[in-house]
């Protein structure tokens, strides 16, 4: 069976190449000539984009934590072969979102100062520690991949040793910081939209992160699936399809729940600015997705699957980005658009990360757990999506 | 530096002559042109509102926000008053401006090595007892500079005199926590662009009711993650012996510390 629309973009290469270039070129602006002549940031708005990148990345990566937790924790043992994909994602995401980090930071040159300079009253300073912390979790928790394929085998105990101290330690700090990108927006009552702005924040963050996790390994095990050899049978997947429904609808329900009890719902009745941007969020990332999740025949169809993840992605994509931006904006005396040059950055990371995915998953024993055998084909990738190479060995195509 | 300073701006006596601004600017070595809000030149600015002028500036809050958001303590509250500081720490994350409810603090956007500025109620003269700058030219008096106490006690006693002139508010007073910028008004202070929806509430409690719970989250979480794994692994286990034993081979010869 194949899937309409898979990545398998053709001249995906030259795009990459262009929009990384492009990217390293506007970072080079960036640092040379200060954040004041190369954003739209300032005064009133002294966030923008890259923080709103930074949420999404950090909530898309989620799936690090839970699917681990769910095999290693829980001994889901069935879901073991989307653990590495899972690992993979959140070692990416979370690698980009320090560098986004840092090219936001007007003093990079000061970035280590959180590590060695304190402040325990500042939710800055957690999330600092936490990305620290929780990225050299990934990166032991990655490492064995890497070192089982050059046949290094003596780390690969030694981490082993400490995997689960490390493993929970890892859950936690995600916990931790996936709410805590919420906590930031504690302080700000007065400027933050009341229609975004609840003292319920950090649970939102982390309830919606676990449904966003989780659909990007759906959306990835279903875009890797190479033709016929899926990575998870349908009725696993639909399961975990079952569990985005689940943190979707308690979503849901605790927002509303919250908007009525706060009073915001009042700013729902007339069709503004912020109205439609809720309703956007609200609707297309949770409701819909939710609705659609709810039939069998969704959750044990590839496609079915395809659409409903994906809304979930751009629903989370949404409601992070107006959070960060939208619920800020004074509509319409003081709004905000980022520049060329942020935008820039921004896409030439993001074509950094897909690169680096489709470039370890090509060399690295990501999709096949079991045996580090075979490596995938190279270059001839770039013509149709499927049919032609599914001839991986096993790979009984077009059957399930 | 036994008493806590601070500034009692009595709104009726402010004549809009802009001398605070002046002497802000002499003092701190910035450009001299008149400006109407606060800026990386302007630590001090007046707002006018029909017939009223409304001197801003840092209100160096008891409990500021800006010093609890900034995750390297490049910002402190010392014990004389001001809330000062260190560029040699500030990594840039503009976290404060982003933060503080009187929008005070700029951002050096154009430089390479940006910065943060504001008002820093004259640390220095302090330090050497003077007043600031600022209250020092002021010639009517709107501004006056000396000990928290004695300020709030004169602030009432102004209220008290002449009751019809004034709200009978002290704003700063614990205002956000309590700041050490006084304002007295003969209107109403919403109407003067204070922002209404900030309460008595130091704004950094909102925050730590969140952060409270990360010691917890960690013990609790801990705990119930490793009782988890020891459940379920040992059902695993249970259930891989009855099967037979089909298990990784990787651990046995090396460490079982
Ligand atoms: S007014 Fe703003 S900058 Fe000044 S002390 Fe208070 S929070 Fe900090
Ligand atoms: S910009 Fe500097 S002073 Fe402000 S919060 Fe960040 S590190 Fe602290
Ligand atoms: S206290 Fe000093 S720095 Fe602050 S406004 Fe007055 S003169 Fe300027």
């Amino acid at each position: 069976m194949k899937i309409p629309g898979l990545p398998r973009i053709t001249g995906w290469h030259p795009i990459a190449t262009t929009l990384i270039l492009a990217g390293a070129m506007a970072a080079f602006a960036r640092f040379n000539y200060g954040l004041g002549a190369t954003t739209n940031l300032s005064d009133e708005f002294p966030w923008g984009l890259w923080i709103g990148f930074d949420f999404l990345g950090i909530g898309l990566a989620a799936s690090g934590f839970t699917i681990v937790a769910a095999v290693n924790l829980f001994h889901a043992k069935e879901y073991e072969p989307i653990v590495r994909p899972a690992i993979l994602t959140a070692f990416i995401g979370y690698l980009l979102v320090v560098l986004v980090l840092i090219i936001d930071l007007g003093r990079p040159d000061h970035f280590w100062h959180p590590l060695v300079m304190w402040n325990p009253h500042s939710v800055m300073c957690e999330i600092s520690w936490c990305l620290m912390l929780y990225t050299t979790v990934l990166s032991l928790e990655f490492a064995p991949i890497v070192l089982e394929k050059l046949n290094i085998v003596s780390p690969i105990k030694w981490i082993h040793a400490v995997s689960l101290p490390l493993m929970i330690f890892g859950v936690l700090l995600s916990t931790l910081h996936q709410s805590s990108f919420g906590s930031l927006y504690l302080i700000v009552p007065n400027r933050l939209h009341p229609l975004w702005y609840t003292p319920l924040l950090p649970v939102l963050f982390f309830i919606s992160c676990i449904a966003s996790g989780i659909s990007m390994v759906i959306l990835e095990s279903l875009i890797f699936a190479r033709g016929g050899r899926d990575l998870l049978p349908t009725p696993l997947r639909a399961n975990l399809a079952k569990i985005i429904a689940v943190a979707l609808a308690v979503y849901s329900v605790v927002r509303v729940q919250d908007l009525l009890t706060r009073g915001a719902w009042h700013e729902l009745t007339t069709l503004t600015y912020y109205s439609l941007a809720f309703y956007a969020e609200l609707l297309i990332g949770f409701v819909l997705p939710f609705a659609m999740l709810l039939l069998e025949r969704v959750r044990t169809s590839r496609l079915g699957l395809y659409a409903a993840t994906l809304l979930v992605v751009v629903g989370f994509a949404f409601n992070r980005m107006n959070t960060a931006i939208t619920g800020l904006e004074h509509y319409p005396t003081q709004t905000y658009f980022p520049s060329l040059i942020e935008v820039f950055i921004t896409l030439g990371i993001t074509a950094v990360g897909f690169s680096a995915f489709s470039f370890i998953v090509k060399y690295l024993p990501i999709f096949e757990p079991v045996v580090a055998g075979p490596r995938p084909r190279k270059e001839v990738v770039t013509g149709r999506p499927e049919p032609i190479f599914i001839a991986r060995e096993g790979g009984d195509l077009e059957s399930r | 530096m036994s008493q806590k300073k601070a500034m009692l701006i009595d709104l009726t006596l402010c004549v809009g002559c802009n001398a605070c601004q002046s002497a802000c600017k002499e003092e701190n070595r910035l450009p001299p042109n008149e400006e109407k809000h606060l800026s990386l030149t302007a630590y001090t600015a007046l707002d006018k509102y029909n017939d009223l002028y409304v001197r801003r500036l840092c209100q160096h809050c008891d409990v500021p926000t800006c010093v609890s958001v900034c995750p390297v303590g490049a910002l402190s509250k010392t014990e004389a008053g001001p809330v000062a500081y260190d560029a040699e720490k500030c990594i840039g994350c503009r976290y404060c401006l982003q933060a503080c409810p009187f929008h005070v603090p700029k951002y050096e956007w154009s430089s390479t090595k940006p910065r943060i500025q504001k008002c820093k109620f004259c640390a220095p003269r302090l330090a050497r007892g003077l007043p600031p700058a600022c209250a020092e030219a002021c010639p009517t008096g709107a501004t006056l500079f000396g000990d928290r106490e004695e300020l709030l006690i004169e602030a009432a006693r102004r209220i008290d005199a002449e009751p019809a002139k004034f709200v009978h508010r002290i704003y700063g007073k614990d205002d956000v926590g309590g700041t050490s910028m006084f304002y007295l008004s003969p209107v109403p202070f919403e109407q003067l662009g204070f922002d209404s929806r900030m309460g008595k509430t130091p704004m950094p409690m909102l925050t730590m009711s969140a952060l409270s719970k990360v010691p917890n989250v960690l013990s609790v979480g801990g705990v119930l993650l490793g009782g988890v794994w020891w459940i379920t692994n040992r059902r695993a286990k249970v259930q891989a012996f009855e099967a037979s034993q089909k298990k990784d081979p990787t651990c046995p010869p090396e460490d079982k510390p």
